[in-house]
């Protein structure tokens, strides 16, 4: 073990918290309304527009049928045009928030499908507005399904830091690049490894918890 | 006084077409209950959805009271849609909100303050005889209990009539009963015009005052309850009739009495 170990480390995971922490609310302020747009323009739902749901489903699909690597290096000149750099963590945000918005969309729309068609139609029948039925009906019905889905793309976002550190971005998936791999340190390797190992975990965990939450909430007998 | 004058709805596939109802025409009194019967794909579910359109009809007018509901924008539907209760056979309830916030969703819509609708849902949840529940969610509930909980939302408003899409169709003989029982008493105590469709002879029987048979998307018969009973005219009134007497028969056999 060498001294430097730990600040690199901590200096690496304070990066990804951040890349990934600040993506994940850029991607899910810009995937939610785009999945929740997904769901209501489908044919027969509340606000069908064939023409909108179907342009919007094309340009998710054509941000992700990009692999990872190559959607953060096409995205790059938006961060220099937007940062002023392509390199560091900030300048990964750009492209990281960019590039899991779309699955965040696609996941939040697969949650929200799940709600009854029932449920809807019954406010609609007590004159909700489309705004209250998706405020106040639609997305709280979906709420667990939610936050599972959410942790499943938070947990995405962290392997994409990854590939985005190894372009320059910053983080833990650059020390293990530039340190591990490139000059031979085991040591730092491991340690990447297993902070990234943890981290995962504890998120998944993190929204089980909440998942169960909710629902223990809704189930529970008095 | 409800009116449905021609109305048409017909559902397109893509290489078909299938008329759900055409040339609907009826008169539904004030304060009645209404039942429309129907065997399974005869289009009682279209015609009762087209009441408050959840579907929309292609032809035809709907006029509840003064309303014209057919030539309504978005808007003014929506309003009126306010005074229009509905309950379903899945119950429909919002498993994120309690008892109370089931109650109250149609009050906020509206624009009640905070304190009157805290009395109101308190008011209908002891109609209901759910006061008991208020704090509990409808995954906690069974299924009598839920379809409670769907009558209180859907009276909640006050509205001028209430719709009732199969609600029993889910239920046990004996909570079909009570549910009945209850509809029955609102409908005296409030003076509410209920029209409900259904596939089930008991609670035509049970409650209903005025009935039309649909057969095909077609009203066949109109009436009384009674004449339903005692002198019914269309087919499907009377294979319904026919097959509650052959039923009744075989019950007599099987007890050795008819021996």
């Amino acid at each position: 073990m060498s001294d430097d170990l730990f600040e690199l480390v901590l200096t690496g995971l304070t990066e990804t918290l951040y890349m990934a922490g600040v993506s994940t609310v850029v991607a899910l302020l810009i995937g939610l309304p785009l999945g929740v747009t997904l769901v209501v323009t489908e044919k027969g739902n509340i606000l069908e527009s064939v023409k909108i749901h179907q342009a919007l489903g094309t340009i998710v699909n054509i941000f992700r049928s990009f692999p990872s690597i190559i959607l953060i290096v096409i995205l790059l000149p938006l961060s220099r045009f937007l940062i002023g750099t392509t390199l560091g963590a900030t300048a990964a945000i750009v492209p990281l928030s960019i590039g899991s918005a779309p699955f965040f969309a696609r996941i939040i729309e697969n949650c929200l499908k799940e709600v009854a068609f029932g449920k809807i139609e019954a406010a609609l029948a007590m004159g909700a507005s489309p705004f209250t039925i998706i405020s106040q009906v639609l997305i709280p019905e979906a709420l667990p399904s939610l936050v599972r889905g959410i942790t499943i793309a938070i947990i995405m976002v962290i392997g994409f830091t990854a590939v985005a550190g190894a372009i320059g971005g910053g983080g833990l998936g650059s020390l293990a690049i530039r340190f591990g791999y490139m000059r031979y340190r085991d040591d730092i390797m491991l340690v990447t490894v297993v902070i990234l190992v943890i981290l995962v975990q504890g998120i998944q965990w993190g929204g089980d918890f909440i998942a169960k939450y909710i629902e223990r909430k809704r189930y529970k007998f008095e | 006084m409800i009116k449905i004058k021609n109305l048409k709805k017909t559902y397109y596939t893509p290489h078909s077409s299938i008329e759900a109802v055409s040339d609907i025409n009826l008169k539904i009194e004030k304060g009645d209950i209404f039942g429309i019967i129907g065997f399974s794909g005869a289009g009682k579910s279209t015609l009762i959805r087209c009441l408050n359109r959840l579907e929309e009809p292609d032809s035809g007018e709907i006029l509840i009271g003064e309303k014209n509901i057919s030539s309504m924008d978005d808007k003014q539907l929506r309003q009126a849609r306010r005074k229009i209760g509905m309950i379903f056979q899945q119950f429909n309830l919002f498993d994120s909100k309690t008892v109370f916030e089931n109650v109250a969703f149609p009050l906020k819509i509206a624009g009640f303050r905070s304190d009157q609708i805290e009395s109101r849902v308190r008011e209908i949840l002891q109609l209901v005889d759910l006061s008991d529940k208020i704090k509990a969610y409808p995954l906690q509930l069974s299924g009598g209990q839920k379809q409670r909980v769907g009558i209180a939302r859907a009276l909640a408003n006050d509205p001028d009539v209430l719709l009732s899409d199969e609600a029993t169709s889910a239920l046990d003989p004996q909570t079909t009963y009570s549910i009945l029982e209850l509809l029955k008493n609102i409908n005296k105590k409030l003076g509410l015009t209920i029209i409900l469709i259904t596939h089930e002879l008991d609670v035509l029987n049970s409650i209903c005052n005025h009935m039309a048979v649909i057969e095909k998307g077609k009203i066949v018969e109109t009436g009384t309850v009674e004449k339903f009973f005692s002198n019914p005219e269309s087919t499907t009134a009377r294979r319904f009739i026919h097959i509650l007497q052959d039923f009744q028969k075989k019950r007599i056999f099987q007890g050795g009495e008819g021996i």
